[in-house]
């Protein structure tokens, strides 16, 4: 520095307006302590997220060659259900004449298949309301009021293309990230 | 419980009156270690390691905690938990060092801790309540350490579960009952492993109690401090904050500089390989040595390599490494000296550096391989251990005569200040 101010006290260093340097010091060091706890505690949060291992397993192979029309099946994706159902000519047909305006959660089977696969509808079995499985999959098991899945916890109705139809629900199930590998084996997640 | 010209705590807001009068644990912290402790104003940076133990058991019970949350104590799935720890888990491999690492420094600090107060005579009266609580704390740390260390189940753990509870089976008569019972099977496997685990995660807390006594204790006399002399006046104290909490914080600052050093840069610098090799019930390792704070004690245990006045010699050694340590208890009784600091003692000084060695030499023969000459050198240092408080310090207590102790803690500090500060060729005569 080219300019030297004049220093009237070096011991205590006051400034004009009062704030010294100890002030300086105690606001540095503090601040500092603050960053290094907020560093620890990161890590010690963080550590409960999902590890390497868990997420590992968040994609699942399914070979659909054995799934025939009308029939469902429970596979596992991470660690939770997932439904996949052959739907019928018929049961699609019914879905189709379902107007938007009488569901909750308006969506139609196109927009919850893939294109050109409008028969195979993968969802997750974890009812919206609270997470329990919904009925429907398994063969004989009730499909409830709308002859698709019905949540004997709270007893939420879906209908085939696992829509909420009646119950406390907020949302139709879940459709989970897939894509087919080929015509017969889809990959989930 | 403390001088009389204590401050006290004054709640300033409605808020803090409020709270005062309800609960005043407000009141309770300022008193304990905030501006209501009066301190002695001379204390050296050896007074910070009682602060750097407390948060070293801080830190030590804060990441063991988080550990717990992955780790799994069965014999199949321990060792592949902690590999899990280490790679799988968010951060784990930070946990897992910081807890592994931690527990060597908390040792490092404890045995400086432990040290400074046989150097300034902090044991003896009427400070030995504080001492006896320490010496718990000290072998409830042992206990925790080595438990601790049997949970990753390498090679090591295991060698050193069935090592340290083969301690009880010299126990005459019920000794192998015993070491049944302890382990809940006739070597360690899974019943050992979660008692272990219960027992390690219990531990700590039970520490954190008696360190809360030990504090307790240490409140009713005050903080001893380097001359050893006793408080007399205002003038010779300091308020605890905000004097010796930034004190304690500089040394926080620098002892967490060597923690985060030692955890991202040299992990493993105390750990054995051995134990990152799965537990192996059908092979020993070639060299068992427990973790370096153990070594001291590992090598009088050893140092009785035939039987003696009857007695097998592997009672010999257990009974020798446990009383090197219950000896901690008598020593404020032990040493009958009223001069507590030993700079004011000529001769126990040089007795004092002595056991420090001995101590030292005692832990380079514990990491030794249990061959000649390291066998002889282990039994003469542990013959020296023993003399050391049994025959040594009585006598020195005895016929010691130590230098004059300076007539308060303040003339002490002004007595030093003038020397510092005197010119070069000058002098300060004390005055006789």
């Amino acid at each position: 520095m080219a300019t030297v101010e004049p220093v009237h006290n070096p011991e205590a260093g006051t400034a004009a307006d009062g704030v010294d340097r100890r002030d300086f010091i105690h606001v540095a060091a503090l601040t500092f302590a603050g960053v290094g706890a907020v560093a620890v505690v990161l890590p010690l949060v963080n550590q409960m997220n999902p590890s390497a291992d868990v997420l590992a397993q968040a994609s699942t192979e399914v070979d659909l060659s054995a799934i025939k029309p009308g029939m469902a099946i429970k596979t596992m994706w991470r660690k939770q259900p997932v439904f996949i159902r052959n739907l019928t000519p018929q049961e699609i047909s019914t879905i189709n004449a379902v107007p938007m305006s009488e569901l909750r959660d308006p969506q139609s089977l196109a927009d919850r298949t893939k294109p050109n696969k409008l028969n195979w509808l993968i969802t997750m079995g974890v009812c919206t309301h609270l997470g329990c499985v919904p009925l429907g999959a398994g063969a004989g098991e009730d499909r409830g009021p709308f002859g698709g899945y019905f949540c004997p916890c709270h007893g939420s109705a879906y209908d085939a293309a696992a829509r909420i139809r009646k119950g406390p629900a907020p949302k139709n199930l879940e459709v989970p990230e897939y894509s087919f590998k080929s015509d017969t084996v889809v990959q989930i997640g | 419980m403390s001088f009389p010209w204590a401050k006290h705590y004054e709640p300033k807001s409605a808020f803090t009156k409020w709270i005062d009068a309800r609960l005043p644990l407000p009141r309770f912290v300022y008193s304990a270690v905030g501006g209501g402790y009066p301190v002695p104003r001379n204390l050296n940076y050896f007074w910070n390691f009682g602060f750097l133990a407390g948060l070293a058991l801080m830190i030590q019970i804060v990441s063991g905690i988080v550990l717990a949350m992955h780790y799994d104590p069965s014999a199949v799935g321990a060792f592949n938990s902690v590999e899990h720890i280490m790679r799988d888990v968010n951060s784990g491999w930070f946990l897992r060092y910081a807890h592994a690492t931690g527990a060597s420094f908390f040792f490092i600090v404890i045995y400086i801790h432990i040290f400074r107060g046989l150097y300034f005579g902090s044991y003896k009266a009427p400070r030995e309540m504080i001492w006896l609580l320490g010496v718990l704390i000290f072998l409830l740390m042992m206990a925790t350490a080595f438990m601790g260390y049997v949970l990753p189940w390498g090679q090591m753990s295991f060698w050193g579960a069935r090592v340290i509870t083969g301690f009880f089976s010299a126990i005459p008569f019920v000794g192998e009952p015993i070491r049944q019972l302890l382990l809940g099977g006739f070597a360690p496997d899974d019943a050992a492993l979660n008692r272990f685990f219960a027992l390690h995660y219990l531990l700590p807390f039970v520490i954190l109690g008696v360190v809360i006594l030990h504090i307790w204790a240490l409140h009713i006399p005050g903080s001893s401090n380097p001359t050893g002399i006793e408080v007399k006046e205002e003038q010779d104290t300091v308020p605890f904050h905000p004097y010796y909490t930034a004190k304690d914080g500089f040394g926080v600052a620098v002892y967490l500089t060597l923690f985060a050093i030692v955890v991202f840069f040299m992990p493993n610098i105390v750990a054995s390989p051995d134990n990152y090799i799965p537990a192996n019930p059908l092979s020993t390792p070639a060299h068992i040595e427990p973790e370096w704070y153990f070594w001291p004690f590992y090598a009088i245990l050893r140092a009785f390599t035939g039987d003696f006045m009857g007695v097998p010699a592997k009672l010999w050694g257990v009974i020798a490494m446990f009383a090197s340590i219950l000896l901690l208890f008598f020593l404020p009784w032990i040493d009958t000296s009223p001069v507590r600091s030993t700079n004011y003692r000529p001769l126990y000084k040089k007795f004092f550096w002595a056991l420090v060695a001995d101590i030292l030499l005692l832990g380079w023969m514990g990491k030794s391989p249990a061959e000649q000459p390291y066998v002889v050198i282990s039994q003469l240092a542990a013959i020296y251990y023993f003399a050391h408080f049994l025959i040594i310090l009585p006598i020195v207590s005895r016929i010691e005569r130590p230098l004059p102790l300076p007539m308060s803690i303040t003339e002490a500090v002004l007595a030093k200040n003038n020397k510092a500060h005197a010119p070069v060729g000058l002098t300060v005569q004390p005055a006789e």
